[in-house]
């Protein structure tokens, strides 16, 4: 018999700890599928580690994520003493954090070393000095993290335990970087690809279940993202649905929000064209979908929410699109007409984010190529597994010719580990599952 | 590619003449530059044909290698180009300025040698070059060497392979490939990898028929212009080359001289158009922040010759951890100056960067002054800026700009207006919050005034050093360790160079 989601998620996470607490290699790998409950594996054993009486240094990525973190942690644990190291810059934390007696803030380690736990960005760890190592480090969001910041901070710690997932964005440079690409340390790959070639025999774990994605997604996420690393959803089909209060009034938005509402997935689909990035089209499509949504009520019923469901506000929706200038203009379209507090942003800044319904705009609608860029497996991956009920996808029509006419065609470089699946094929597997449900407008 | 270059492309398609795209010079050009235009052997690799090389347009020097195959003659060609270019090289040694950094007085070069090679090939070339010279050895080296180096050559493979490396900081002008000098101040009606044909660039910027001149042929079937190399076109090695080294090679009298004379009917016409591209470049101003880039070309020139004079190994094969981390890191900070040095140098770059929502220029139209709370209160002073831009802002956000002094100030958006998403002027009100000296009022000159034309940047002007990375020995283990403690069968250490390299594999 197989186990349940719970008992599959709980044994991979006792297995994690005790590599972490008891195990003599000295770093751990976890990857983690969206929504896998990463942070909660992140706060729980960052406190195992402390009542163990090891002295814990936490490295993640962004100002952001520290905050969240130590935030979690210390509601977790009102009574854990936690350092938060921040920059000197004005505002350098979020004033959450004052709430917490038991978190201590400064800009300089001296302050804080004593602590059980402290906490930064990899930036700012690497200006640490003079202090004696860690005895252990918890490197979160671990794929984000480029070779050389992990070079800078590696010298803090003893022991490690790397989480991240790996199906997100890849670290990037700004320069070129081709001169190091098949070196185990490139600078410019992953923290993850450099550690774990250099240390073949680390223990790589799993988590197995995801919280967030909703049973409709799970398959198609695991599939076309990870398909020699499956996971699976949480939740049962129907344990989540989405009810739309008002009728439909017929049209294009209104039809693809119901079957959205019916099957967790939709796609709207403009007639073929090529435009400009920010397609005045397919921004008011995506505008006109989010502002039908709010004026329909969605109700989303889950295993959280109380009987009657919880209302789908705005708070509770996401845009999301590839490049900066799309989301400017969409938000400007949504504030024309009359809708804020929705998230409008690109998937870098979606990323490890949660919302109830998300409406994307397609990295390759409208264009006339496929470059790199728009074709990274990581960006769609991240787009299309933000939510916990629906995802409604608007592109102009023609993506499945256009991705035949470019193929990837990127260099292959002796030494560099091929990514599965590349970013063509991920592509596809979406497509092919939304043209089903597919609105034409 | 920007907004406005794509326009610019297209209004050259459409006129028929290559656009500008800069309106200063952003790039140093030194006035005495060493041009170097070099030819390969199709179907090995660093075989060199011959090379057209020489600071003085009328009296260029040819060098040819007459059949490129025979080692002997290669390292002959080799020795003559050491012969020419490394004392061009060296004149810049020895006349030193002393600069301050960190509290230390420290030499730097003057002025530094720049080499102009045609095009980005070219670049590929001399780091192909420098990296056959490098690990050779010659006689005096290690009287035991089979076949001995000629006795410069190796060094002049250290410069070129220190001068490739050089290239690849974006901003840098120590190696520069006369059309991505030209690509970046002209905008042609054709692909950027057409534009790699130095001929047809310049028949785009000065006018001419540019498919002419990269296709046209005469009645023999030859180029009329040929390719800038260092590749030569297969219908000259075909019908003119192969035939006159099968005589070489038969030892006929004169056939070298003829090879002489088809090689130089090649190169000429490419060291002209080089020199044509450095006329037409200078008649450009060179941008305000070009010399405080040449200036890291002067340290970077420095710091390797006294790499020579300490007696150091040649540039290894392979980059270390932490060599690699380095350079990276200082090349992202230097591609994020260059950024941002270019657009505030000329208003036709800062143009591209306000249309993409970067930047915003407008007009005063209120200054309110306010101080900060605290023991101790700054001025603070808010500034009403009406603009056309539309400038991706929230509140929160900071924007910097340029004083009269040369100083960076910076401010933090309050608030844009509440037309901020609809057509027309926008209002954003921004809170200055530095440049304005230590004072309880502003210093002369750091406040704006209404009716002020101001223009605010999205992103700093200068980059942010990183923070220190270990030195080799203390490579942590997540990286393998230190270079030399790696363990046998782990993953291979980056090589130190080979002391007694005898080959020299590619």
């Amino acid at each position: 018999m197989t186990p349940t989601p719970g008992d599959a998620a709980t044994r991979a996470t006792d297995e994690i700890l005790a590599d972490t607490l008891h195990g003599t290699a000295r770093g751990v790998v976890v990857d983690s599928p969206p929504g896998a409950g990463k942070s909660t594996l992140v706060v729980r054993a960052a406190r195992e580690l402390a009542a163990a009486g090891r002295r814990l240094m936490i490295v993640a990525q962004t100002n952001a994520q520290v905050d969240d973190l130590v935030d979690r942690l210390a509601t977790a644990d009102p009574g854990l003493p936690v350092g938060r190291l921040h920059s000197s810059d004005p505002h350098p934390y979020d004033r959450v954090l004052d709430r917490h007696a038991a978190v201590r803030k400064s800009a300089k380690i001296g302050d804080l070393a004593e602590l059980p736990i402290v906490v930064s960005t990899a930036a700012k760890w690497a200006w640490v000095k003079d202090v004696d190592p860690w005895q252990h480090a918890i490197v979160d969001e671990a794929y984000q993290m480029r070779s050389d910041q992990l070079l800078a901070v590696g010298r803090l710690f003893e022991r490690a335990l790397f989480v991240g997932d790996p199906g997100q964005l890849d670290p990037f440079a700004i320069v070129g970087s081709e001169q190091w690409a098949g070196l185990t340390y490139d600078p410019s790959t992953s923290a993850v690809t450099t550690l774990l070639a250099h240390n073949p025999g680390l223990p790589q774990r799993r988590l197995p279940v995801s919280w967030r994605l909703p049973h409709s997604a799970a398959r198609l996420v695991s599939d076309a993202f990870y398909p020699y690393t499956a996971f699976r959803s949480g939740t049962g089909p129907g344990d989540r649905r989405l009810a739309l209060t008002a009728a439909s009034d017929g049209g294009a938005a209104d039809r693809v929000l119901d079957i959205a509402a019916e099957t967790g997935w939709g796609l709207l689909e403009l007639p073929p064209q090529h435009t400009p990035r920010t397609d005045p089209e397919a921004v008011t499509a995506v505008a006109g979908v989010v502002r039908r949504l709010l004026e329909r009520g969605a109700v989303a019923h889950s295993e959280r929410s109380a009987d009657g469901g919880e209302p789908v506000g705005p708070d509770r929706i996401a845009v999301g699109t590839a490049h900066r200038d799309q989301a400017a203009a969409i938000r400007a379209a949504l504030a024309a007409l009359g809708v804020r507090g929705v998230t409008v942003d690109t998937a870098n800044r979606l990323q490890g984010r949660e919302f109830d319904v998300t409406v994307v705009l397609h990295p390759l609608s409208g264009r006339p190529d496929a470059t790199a860029f728009h074709l990274e497996t990581g960006r769609l991956c991240v787009l299309t597994s933000r939510h916990r009920h629906a995802c409604v996808v608007v592109s102009r029509a023609g993506i499945p010719e256009l991705l035949d006419e470019y193929p990837s065609a990127e260099p292959v470089r002796l030494g560099v580990e091929v990514k599965f699946p590349d970013g063509w094929e991920a592509h596809q597997a979406v497509l092919a599952h939304l043209a089903e449900l597919r609105v034409r407008m | 590619m920007s907004l406005l270059t794509t326009l610019a492309r297209a209004e050259a398609v459409r006129a028929g003449r290559a656009q500008p795209v800069a309106t200063v010079r952003h790039r140093h050009l030194s006035g005495r530059p060493l041009v170097l235009v070099p030819l390969t052997a199709a179907g090995e690799a660093a075989a060199p044909l011959g090379a057209m090389v020489g600071t003085d347009r009328d009296a260029p020097v040819l060098l040819t290698v007459r059949q490129p195959r025979d080692r002997d003659l290669r390292f002959g060609f080799l020795a003559r180009l050491a012969d020419v270019v490394l004392p061009y090289l060296e004149s810049y040694a020895d006349d030193v300025d002393t600069e301050l950094r960190k509290g230390e007085e420290l030499e730097v070069c003057a002025d530094a040698p720049q080499i102009l090679v045609p095009s980005v090939p070219g670049v590929d070339y001399v780091r192909l070059l420098g990296r056959s010279m490098r690990f050779r050895r010659t006689a005096e080296e290690d009287p035991d060497t089979p076949f001995p180096a000629p006795p410069r050559v190796p060094l002049l493979g250290r410069w070129l392979t220190h001068y490739a490396e050089r290239a690849r900081t974006p901003g840098s002008s120590l190696l520069l490939a006369m059309t991505e000098l030209l690509g970046r101040h002209w905008a042609t009606g054709q692909s950027q990898l057409e534009d790699q044909h130095l001929g047809a660039l310049l028949a785009w910027i000065r006018g001419g028929d540019p498919e002419e001149v990269e296709r046209g042929r005469d009645a023999s079937g030859q180029l009329l212009t040929p390719p800038a190399g260092p590749a030569t076109d297969p219908a000259f090695d075909n019908r003119l080359l192969a035939k006159a080294t099968a005589r070489f090679d038969a030892g006929i009298p004169g056939s070298g001289d003829e090879i002489d004379a088809l090689l130089a009917s090649q190169l000429r016409p490419t060291w002209d158009a080089v020199w044509e591209g450095v006329t037409l470049l200078r008649e450009l101003a060179p941008g305000t922040r070009v010399p405080d880039r040449w200036t890291g070309d002067r340290w970077s020139y420095t710091g390797h010759r006294d790499r020579l004079r300490a007696g150091e190994p040649p540039q290894p094969r392979r980059d270390d951890a932490t060599t690699a981390a380095r350079k990276l890191a200082s090349r992202e900070r230097a591609q994020a100056e260059l950024a941002a040095g270019e657009a505030l140098d000329d208003p036709l770059v800062m143009a591209s960067r306000r249309l993409a929502g970067e930047a915003f220029a407008g007009t005063v139209t209120g200054v309110e002054m306010a101080m900060s709370e605290g023991r101790s209160p700054r001025p603070r002073p808010l500034v009403v800026l009406e603009t056309d831009d539309e400038p991706y802002l929230d509140p929160g956000v900071k924007a910097h700009r340029v004083l009269a002094t040369g100083k960076t100030q910076t401010a933090e958006v309050v608030e844009t207006g509440a037309d901020a998403d609809g057509p027309g002027p926008r209002t954003v009100v921004l809170r200055l919050t530095s440049g304005m000296g230590r004072g309880k009022t502003p210093e002369e000159g750091s406040l704006p005034e209404p009716g002020d034309a101001l223009c605010f940047t999205l992103f700093e002007h200068t980059a942010r050093s990183g923070a220190k990375l270990p030195d080799p020995d203390d490579t942590p283990w997540t990286h393998g360790g230190p270079p030399s403690a790696a363990p046998a069968d782990g993953p291979r250490p980056a090589e130190a160079p080979d002391p007694v390299t005898a080959e020299d594999f590619l």
